[in-house]
């Protein structure tokens, strides 16, 4: 999965539905650990400002 | 470090909403010594929130200052598909906050009464002794990595919480249980002061709802949720947003803009050994309306309360944290099983359906039409629901 930085908000929706908790969410920054992704696509399709594409 | 912190406090308070906030006040109030960490450079920014909360809600926790007051509120408006609406204005005053200063108000106390408040500390781990219980946070702030011990971890860390997970608490959300919103903050508009209106609709908003929060006469929060499970690529929120806006606000100066998501199902897994979670991050939130800001004050007391007296106790066993989860479900549990069964009816319903909702409610007298006369309204398009109404108000009878 991919972030874009400049559309992403850092509101964290993305992590609440993330069956296993591989989103991380900081001040500034969201970090998805694709070694750990099981490319589920919630993240995609719930991600209110359309920032995370497939790599 | 800007500021000298202990390596032991009695609790650690991660977020300093107003969930983390009033829990760490009613921790800090009955005699124990607790940290917050929050990650942001202050508590309240960035405020993902339509602001709205009840005047006998928030009453029990904070004495009502006009500096946090944008507006008050009235009653409601509902507008159907159709454009038809009906207004309602029994279910007791309300205001529209500036959460920036309601969330430093809630922190302030909390200090007050004693606790610690540290910002610019995001919260990277539970810390585990040998025998693998949970001893204490790690934190980051800024380059430096911060080890605190403590008897109890309360995780206030919002939807996103990493707390839980940490934890081993599940708190991953089914995207039919989660909104996923966006909000305008909007100024040169003309509206109704004193209002809130909501507009439902497939078209307008799909599994959830369109809303109008007055600021005041010119300005507002104008912000959607829909359904997570109802997105398709390309047409997230604002896209339905930015239809309502050019149809009713055209010429609206669209100030401040946020996304966020809010949970909607009714959480009822708080609790995993010496770890408690509040607020969004429990999932205690309407799951209707998504309004989350008095329940996570009301868990945060009980939440509070509990972790102080297990403290106190020396006793910090799933027995002593229960008495939070009892509290919670006596005083919450059923009403939020209830507006989750009828919150999957009622964005399950049709537009037609809705349409016929609201032309039902025209009929009723303005003086008393309230929300659960809505809700009778909705069971009667299906007799279904009702029986499941009855099972759970049943369930939790039994349980007293």
């Amino acid at each position: 999965m991919k972030v874009d930085k400049n559309l992403c908000d850092v509101c964290g929706t993305c992590a609440s539905v993330c069956p296993i908790g591989v989103i991380t969410i900081r001040e500034f920054d969201v970090i998805i650990d694709n070694e750990r992704c099981i490319k589920c696509n919630k993240c995609i399709k719930v991600c209110p400002a359309q920032a995370i594409t497939e790599e | 470090m800007h500021k000298k912190i202990n390596s032991y406090y009695d609790v650690v308070v991660i977020g300093a909403g107003p969930a983390g906030s009033v829990t760490a006040r009613f921790i800090a109030e009955n005699g124990c010594s607790v940290l917050v960490l929050e990650r942001d450079r202050e508590p309240g920014i960035p405020v993902r929130c339509a602001e709205g909360v009840s005047h006998n809600g928030i009453l029990p926790f904070i004495d009502i200052d006009e500096k946090w007051i944008c507006s008050k509120i009235l009653g409601a408006r509902l507008h159907a598909p159709n454009g038809e609406s009906i207004d309602m204005y029994n279910n007791g005053d309300g205001y529209v906050l500036d959460r920036r200063v309601f969330d430093r108000a809630l922190a302030d106390l909390a200090v007050s009464k004693g606790a610690i408040l540290l910002t610019k500390a995001d919260a990277v781990a539970l810390n585990k002794d040998e025998e693998g219980k949970i001893c204490g946070v790690k934190f980051r702030h800024e380059n430096d990595y911060i080890d605190i011990n403590c008897k109890i971890v309360i995780g206030a860390d919002g939807v996103e919480s990493q707390v839980g997970r940490w934890a081993g608490i599940d708190t991953s959300l089914a995207l039919s249980d989660i909104d996923t919103c966006c909000q305008y903050t909007v100024n040169n508009i003309k509206i109704e002061n004193g209002l809130c209106q909501f507009y439902f609709g497939r078209e307008i908003a799909p599994g959830g709802y369109i809303w109008i929060f007055p600021k005041s006469e010119t300005q507002a929060n104008i912000g959607i949720g829909i359904g997570g499970d109802a997105t398709i690529p390309g047409k997230g929120p604002r896209f339905y947003l930015d239809k309502f806006m050019d149809k009713n606000f055209p010429n609206a100066s669209i100030n401040y803009m946020v996304y966020g998501g809010v949970p909607t199902r009714a959480g009822n897994n708080f609790i995993k050994d010496n770890v408690m979670l509040v607020g969004d991050a429990a999932h205690q939130v309407n799951p209707i309306t998504g309004g989350g800001i008095v329940q996570g004050m009301i868990a945060g007391k009980f939440a509070g309360e509990t972790a102080a007296k297990a403290i106190k106790e020396n006793n910090i066993s799933q027995k002593v944290l229960k008495e939070y989860s009892n509290r919670w479900e006596d005083m919450l549990g059923a009403n939020q099983r209830f507006m989750y069964s009828i919150k999957n009816k009622f964005m399950d319903m049709i537009d037609e359906k809705l349409n016929n909702l609201v032309m039902a409610c025209k009929k009723i007298p303005q003086d008393e039409l309230n929300l659960y006369k809505l809700f009778k309204e909705t069971i009667k398009e299906d007799p279904i629901l009702l029986a499941k109404l009855a099972t759970s108000f049943v369930v939790s009878k039994l349980k007293v």
